[in-house]
Parts: C-alpha cells; structure tokens; sequence
C-alpha cells in the first residue's frame, strides 16, 4: 500500500515512533526513512551518536531515542525531508513540533496556518511559535509549530499556498 | 588540427568529475560541452543530494556545481574549456569534429571520455503534441534555471525520481500539480520524494496511463484511464482533469551515438535506458582508449555519474601515461563507493544491467 501510495500507515508511524516514556522526556527526532536508500547524511551529521553509523550506506536509520536530544541536525541534513522533531510537553495542551520547511514565503511567527496529514488532509490549525532559517540550514527552514497533543500521530506539515 | 590529450565529451556531472580526475592526474585535458553553461543537469537540481559526503549528499546540486567548478579552476592552466562546442563526429582515424561558434575544428585526442548523458523518453497518446506538453526536464530548466512559470495546472506522468521531484518544485515555484500518474503499480522513484509530495495533498494515481490530451491550441484536458496487471486499459476507468501543463518523465535514454559511429560495441540494456557501450571496469569501451562516464554508459543517479567519473577520468590520464600518486588507492576507492550506492534494493534493476555490460578482464 505504502508503496502505491507514499503515504505512511499508522501501524509504520507508531512502529517509528519514540515510545510513550521516551515522549514525556522532552524533545526527541522521528525519522520516517521507510525504504533503503543510498544515503546517510543523517548519521554523518548526528554528533550525539543517536543514529547508529551506517555498515552499508543502503541502511535504514537506526535511532536511539534516549541518546538523542531533538537538536535538529539530522533534520536540515536529510535529502527526503523525512524527519521532525517532536516536544510532547511543550505545554499542557501542545505539543511543539519541529518541521523542515522549503517553501516561500515563509510563514511569519504567531501566524495559525493549517495543519496536515500525511495524506495532505487538513486536520487542525497550528500556530508557527518559531521560525529558523540561518544560512547554515541552506534554505531549509525549520518552523516551530503548538500542535494539539490529540494530532501527535497524525500531524506531519503545513498547507503551502499554491492556489 | 588542435592537439589534445584528453578529450572529454560533456561537462555534467561526469564529465566535470573526469575532468578534475584526470587534470589532477596530470594530463592535459579539452572539456568541450554544447550548453553555454557547464554542470549539465545539475544547474537546475534545487534540491539536496542523496548519497553520502563523498558524493556531496546533503548539498544542493546548484551548489555542487560550484564545488567542481572551483576545483576546475585549479587546474585551469591544463584545462581548455569550450563551451557552445557540440561534437559531431568520431571517425576510425581517432579525429574527433566538433562544431564551436559556428566554427568546424578537428581534433585528434589521444584517449576520450564520452560523457554525453541521456536524453528524456517520449510517449504516445493522441495529441501528445499540443502546447503545454513538455518533457520534465524542460520543465526544470524553464523553472530552476530561467525562471519562467510553465503553466498553472499540471499534470506528471511518471512516479521515478525525476517526477516526483519536479513535482516538489513546481509546487515550491507555486504551481498546482493536479496529481501525478504512473502506469506502474508501485511508484518507481525513492518513498520520500513520494510523501514529501504526497503530504501536500498532491494525489499519486499509479496503474494509471494518459490515455488521450484535449485541447484545440494548447493542452486544456488530459484524460486519464487505469490499467490492470497486464497494461490492459480498464473501459469506464477514464477520468478528465483540467491541465494546461503535461510533464512527461517516463524515463531516459543514454545518448550513445557517438560511441557507435566511432564503433564501440552497445547492447540494448533496458534496465539501464536502452542501448548501452560495453566497458570494463575502467569505464573503457570495447575500442582503446575510449572510455565512458554517467548516463552514457547507463541511466543512474547524478551520484553515482560522478564516482564514474572521477574513475574514468583517473583511468584514462593513466591509459596515456598520467598515472596519479594515488592511483592504486583512489582506483579502489572509486569503486567502492560505487559499489555501495548500488547495493540497496532500489538497485537490483541496476546490478543486473550492469552484469551485461561489463567485461571481465579476461574477457578484455
């Protein structure tokens, strides 16, 4: 199905997925890397040691969830676009979730823009808390976003304006 | 008649990584390419590269452009470039004709590299020749490099690496990609390229062909109609959707006529685009001293024409005498790494082409 589809199924998302405990710690990356690819700038760019030094460049991603700390490195490095970052407790009622984002205009701090799934559907409004784009990052932006707890799962980007 | 080493036919990706291989190994080298622009196909790659440092992953191919360019200027004291240089000919004497500002020059290399790339694969359907139909990489160069908006509402024919990945930045030029259609039934390009578009709401429709375009001057409808396992059209499956834009990326094919008015042996080798030169693992065809890099010698992504490159371009400066200090070590190096990038499972189809073409050394 995924591969008719490129739209991930739960089963994968939450088999991807920090567990629950790891989630309550605080700021952690999920890697949605699922077909081996030759590719490894993730593992090249991790200087926590949380993803596992490739043996054959074709390997999947291995993270370790409690070595790594959330800190976005892999995230601007990765060709695919396929990690963000996730806060589960940012506040009571939000999670923060970190996204690359290569679309312009960028959206501007406090702007509430709509939320997707992974199929592109519309699922809820998020507000942008953060945006960075230093030229280090190369032109991918990571936007911070306050996603409600109840779409952690589900919430993957945000609406471009292409009309 | 220009006296030359090396000749080395295209500066894409190959044929700029040969040029640097064998320059710095210290043989004086002729890079001539047809575009007034060096970097082939990598000037319009907006997008960051697979692969790993060594093949420049994680850097935009616009910017590895640069990289190599600089590296080019290095050497450029024994590096004659000429650019609008389209070669014409290569004759049984060893003369090569190339036509340069409306100029015919002969020269006679001692050894060349044929990094000529591929050309895009047409398709056929009723009016695929109405305005708005374009190949993808027309698309992309109209966008990345020129800047101009090729239409409004497009349609992508092809779910490979190419599709998906122009669809990403038709969308970053904003333009609305009304879906993207392959007559496979699984999408051909890498799974991340499909969700990155995908979580954009853009629909993947695969088992799907265009089965006609409307349009009176210029490309208003495509219809399209499923097909089952057997490519068999499904009657009552069609469906029209607005477009003015149709991008075709169904595939390349190498561009191997210059290697087979020279004589080298080709094989048709569908797994990779078609009619293909036999090589050895120097990337030296079936006639001496004529060596291929890149999509010429097989259709694959721009990293792995790189690491041909540089290992042509090493091979053919020591066919000629340039042997680099590290010859033996870079040698090893180089096909390691294009070992690796062809070990995952998105390369099986790429292995088993490969293994035709390739002759052993005692079979050289």
């Amino acid at each position: 199905m995924f591969e008719s589809t490129g739209v991930a199924t739960r089963e994968m998302v939450m088999k991807t997925f920090p567990t629950k405990e790891r989630l309550e710690k605080g700021s952690v990356a999920v890697i949605e890397c699922y077909k081996e690819i030759p590719c490894n700038p993730c593992a090249t760019a991790c200087r926590q040691d949380a993803i596992k030094t490739f043996v054959d460049i074709n390997d999947l991603p291995t993270l370790d969830h409690e070595r790594c700390n959330g800190c976005t490195l892999c995230m601007v490095n990765c060709p695919g676009l396929a990690i963000v970052v996730v806060d589960k407790n940012y506040t009571g009622e939000d999670a923060l979730f970190k996204i690359p984002f290569e679309f312009k205009p960028l959206p501007l701090e406090g702007d509430i823009v709509r939320g997707l799934n992974r199929a592109g559907e519309h699922i809820c409004d998020v507000e942008v808390v953060k945006i960075q784009n230093p030229k280090s990052f190369d032109q991918t932006a990571i936007l911070s976003l306050l996603v409600k707890k109840e779409y952690l799962y589900d919430f993957i980007t945000i609406e471009v304006g292409v009309k | 008649m220009e006296t030359v080493e090396l000749l080395i036919i295209g500066a894409g990706p190959a044929g700029l990584c040969a040029a640097i291989s064998a320059v710095s190994s210290g043989a004086k080298v002729m890079l001539v390419d047809r575009n007034d622009t060096l970097g082939g196909q990598l000037i319009k790659q907006t997008h960051m590269f697979f692969g790993s440092e060594k093949q420049y992953a994680a850097t935009r191919g616009t910017d590895i452009t640069k990289i190599l360019l600089a590296e080019i200027e290095k050497y450029k004291e024994n590096i004659k470039i000429y650019k609008n240089t389209t070669a014409l000919g290569m004759y049984e004497d060893g003369v090569v004709t190339l036509a340069r500002n409306d100029k015919y020059i002969k020269v006679k290399p001692k050894a060349i590299i044929v990094a000529t790339g591929a050309s895009e694969k047409v398709l056929a359907f009723p009016n695929n020749d109405l305005p708005g139909i374009y190949g993808a990489g027309a698309v992309q160069t109209l966008m990345n490099v020129y800047g101009v908006k090729p239409g409004n509402k497009v349609l992508m024919v092809g779910a490979g690496n190419i599709g998906l990945i122009v669809s990403y930045q038709l969308m970053q030029a904003g333009v609305k990609v009304e879906a993207i259609i392959d007559a496979a039934p699984e999408i051909g390009g890498y799974l991340v390229h499909a969700s990155k578009i995908r979580r954009l709401g853009v629909p993947i429709y695969t088992s799907h062909i265009v089965k006609e375009a409307i349009g009176l001057d210029y490309l208003e409808k495509a219809v399209l109609i499923e097909v089952d396992e057997k490519w068999q059209k499904v009657r009552g499956t069609e469906k029209e959707i607005d477009v003015d834009v149709m991008c075709i990326s169904v595939g390349l094919t190498p561009l191997t006529e210059l290697l087979m008015q020279k004589g080298c042996e080709v094989k048709y080798v569908p797994e990779l685009g078609g009619l293909v030169p036999t090589r050895n693992e120097n990337y030296e065809t079936s006639i001496d001293n004529i060596f291929v890099a890149g999509d010429v010698s097989g259709v694959e992504e721009a990293s792995a024409a790189m690491v041909e490159g540089y290992l042509a371009g090493l091979c053919a400066a020591d066919k000629i005498g340039f042997r680099h200090d590290d010859f033996k070590k870079l040698k090893k190096d180089y096909i390691e790494q294009l070992h690796s990038l062809r070990a995952g499972p998105e390369s099986d189809k790429i292995r088993g082409g490969i293994a035709k073409i390739e002759r052993r050394a005692q079979d050289v």
